[in-house]
């Protein structure tokens, strides 16, 4: 038994993009040549900018992306699946061990349903339960676990606060008992009070029922406080990646460095300025060559010599990898 | 000295099916000329609602209130009737910026035309002039290659450029103050850090005063001098920015700088705000925060309670019903 219960390898995830149907067909590289190992039990934190791949990378390990070159590897307690490979029938298993929770609470939700039927839904679509009490049972026992109350549950979600919102779409993603999660952006759209509440109920189910989360999130200060290890993504590539304390007491890479800093402090006499990056993040249609940051990078040489590089993660540390062209041009 | 914004007594209700929802009850602000005022507040808090009403821009439901004012150069914008009258605030005295960039550029005008197109309808002047002063404000915002900007349309720019173009729209008028709704909030960090840098430094060149609406609470510290907050149509607090978050003494003040999660203290927990914010349907009577407030009374004596600001130090106005039991 692994101790590791995602390993994606060399994952390269493209789309074919074709701006008219008389123009040639391009390819868009979303996510490159990635190798995360995600151990049970964890909070595994990525964090990037829109447009980075954080989703995409995160659908990928879902089997809700095609995979283009590499593979993700799911280890379950008796087998493994690989994702590359997966036939329709072992993607319906698959389906009970890991779930999804969506960003908007508000879009997530059928305003059809109650919320009774929005959390059996994946039980009655997986068919995990016979019957409607065994049915029934499995709802109410993940409502209580997600603070909802069991009049909520014959509601309808216009009835409720994002907050509460949110716990459902919580409940809905565990009621299939699964072991991995991905969370994309699930607490962006909540206001800061409640946000907290979220996170704090993500933290305590992980406890409670086992779990291992990969939470997205373009949040540093979120991310810093919930997760135990943390991946930066730019333009499709991981460029750092170390436990969080170590991450965000020690960057290395400039990118990380400029994200920190670009923080605003809730302390008004802290008036250090961020270190302001160059411009927008490129297209990922022409991602630069080489090193996929020095289009935006202060410490980038003036002969360019970044654009020849081959990037790749290099371990600076125990558990702290760094890209390589950023060893140097942060230090 | 003359403010140059006064608010006084303003409520803002509106009628819906529902019946009728109080978005705004009381609220009194000034701004001076070249000051930050910030205006900090959770969704449904009704900061929009209060830049909004400045502009004469809340829809035909809203009902305001007969004593409100809302005082710009000694004219209440409140009684203005006339479209002519409201010309001269809406894009002329009184700029906006949104938050959604995308949203407030017409899609299919380029982003030049629109600004000429305002530029001469509040100063009637030679298209040509338009056009220079356009590009003009275009540079001084930091868009590179403005004139081909100027020709192009808003899906053609990214986020932070199509931000930074709807501050050069809001700014060619010269007007003496700012709307600034959630103007950060779409953009990535990086972008937003340019965006805030940008920002200070024109608020500092035009010499203008400014409301910075914002969730973010270290975004009003980077930016604003005075910060009011607001809970559910009402203000709670009020005070200079340094001293509302060094010592802040409302509760609820208190608890969203405590549900904060903050990077340079990863070992303390994460306090959420105890419940859910009220519908606006059934808003709390007497203190607002009431429902969600870990010093109210067993009693509920705190529903009885007359919301109003107190001086509690020179400068640092608190909520009467917060006075008390902010000290427990």
């Amino acid at each position: 038994m692994s101790e590791n219960i995602v390993s994606v390898n060399n994952l390269s995830v493209s789309f074919d993009y074709q701006e008219n149907f008389l123009s040639k067909k391009q390819k868009i590289k979303a996510v490159n040549n990635i190798n995360i190992k995600i151990k049970k039990g964890s909070f595994f934190g990525l964090v990037g900018e829109s447009g980075s791949g954080k989703t995409t990378l995160g659908r990928a390990i879902l089997g809700a992306n095609k995979i283009s070159t590499g593979n993700v590897i799911f280890h379950d307690e008796e087998r493994d699946f690989d994702l590359t490979t997966i036939t329709p029938k072992e993607k319906k298993e698959y389906r009970k061990k890991a779930q999804l929770i969506f960003q908007d609470p508000y879009a997530a939700l059928s305003p059809r349903m109650t919320v009774r039927d929005i959390i059996a839904e994946p039980l009655e679509v997986m068919k995990i339960t016979k019957s409607r009490e065994e049915t029934d049972a499995r709802v109410r026992d993940i409502a209580s676990k997600c603070r909802l109350n069991l009049e909520h549950l014959r509601r309808f979600p216009h009835a409720f606060s994002g907050g509460q919102r949110q716990r459902i779409s919580i409940a809905r993603a565990l009621v299939s008992n699964p072991k991995f999660i991905v969370a994309d952006e699930s607490v962006a759209a909540l206001d800061v009070s409640i946000q907290a509440d979220i996170l704090n109920l993500l933290k305590q189910l992980q406890h409670e029922l086992n779990l291992t989360y990969l939470f997205i999130s373009h949040d540093l200060s979120v991310v810093a406080h919930v997760c135990d290890i943390v991946a930066v993504m730019y333009l499709g590539h991981i460029v750092e990646m170390a436990p969080s304390r170590e991450l965000f007491k020690n960057p290395r890479h400039p990118y990380t460095k400029a994200l920190l800093s670009s923080i605003p402090s809730i302390d008004p006499e802290n008036k250090s300025k961020a270190i302001e990056l160059k411009g927008e993040i490129p297209s990922a249609m022409n991602p630069p060559s080489g090193c996929v940051f020095r289009t935006r990078c202060p410490h980038a040489s003036q002969e360019g010599k970044e654009a020849e590089i081959k990037m790749g993660l290099v371990e600076v540390e125990p558990g702290h990898w760094v890209d390589n062209c950023g060893v140097n041009c942060g230090a | 000295m003359k403010h140059l914004l006064e608010i006084n007594n303003l409520d803002v209700k509106f009628d819906t099916d529902e019946g009728r929802i109080t978005a705004i009850e009381n609220v009194s602000l000034t701004l001076d000329q070249g000051k930050v005022l910030g205006i900090v507040g959770e969704s449904g808090s009704g900061k929009s609602v209060t830049a909004k009403s400045i502009m004469q821009l809340n829809p035909g439901n809203t009902i305001y209130n007969d004593n409100a004012e809302i005082i710009i150069d000694d004219e209440n914008v409140l009684k203005f009737t006339s479209k002519n009258d409201l010309k001269k605030i809406r894009g002329g005295k009184v700029s906006m910026i949104f938050q959604e960039p995308m949203a407030s550029f017409a899609p299919a005008i380029k982003i030049g035309n629109q600004m000429v197109e305002q530029l001469m309808i509040h100063k009637p002047q030679d298209k040509k002039e338009a056009k220079n002063i356009s590009i003009d404000m275009l540079n001084r915002v930091g868009i590179a290659d403005a004139e081909k900007r100027f020709n192009q349309y808003a899906f053609e720019l990214s986020g932070g450029m199509r931000q930074r173009a709807m501050i050069a729209m809001a700014l060619s008028t010269m007007p003496k103050l700012l709307l600034a709704d959630e103007p950060t909030t779409a953009l990535d960090v990086t972008i937003q850090a340019q965006v805030i840098n940008l920002m200070k430094d024109i608020i500092k060149e035009f010499n203008m005063g400014v409301i910075f609406i914002t969730h973010d609470l270290g975004v009003i510290a980077q930016v604003a001098d005075d910060v009011a907050v607001m809970y559910l149509g009402s203000v709670v607090e009020q005070g200079p920015v340094n001293e509302i978050l060094k010592n802040p003494m409302h509760p609820y003040t208190r608890g969203l700088i405590n549900a904060l999660p903050d990077i340079n203290n990863l070992d303390a927990p994460l306090t959420p705000i105890p419940g859910n914010i009220p519908s606006p349907l059934d808003r709390p009577s007497g203190c607002v925060f009431r429902t969600r407030c870990p010093h109210a009374s067993q009693e509920g004596k705190e529903a009885d309670i007359k919301m109003g600001l107190v001086e509690v130090k020179p400068g640092h106005w608190l909520d009467n019903c917060g006075v008390n039991c902010g000290k427990v």
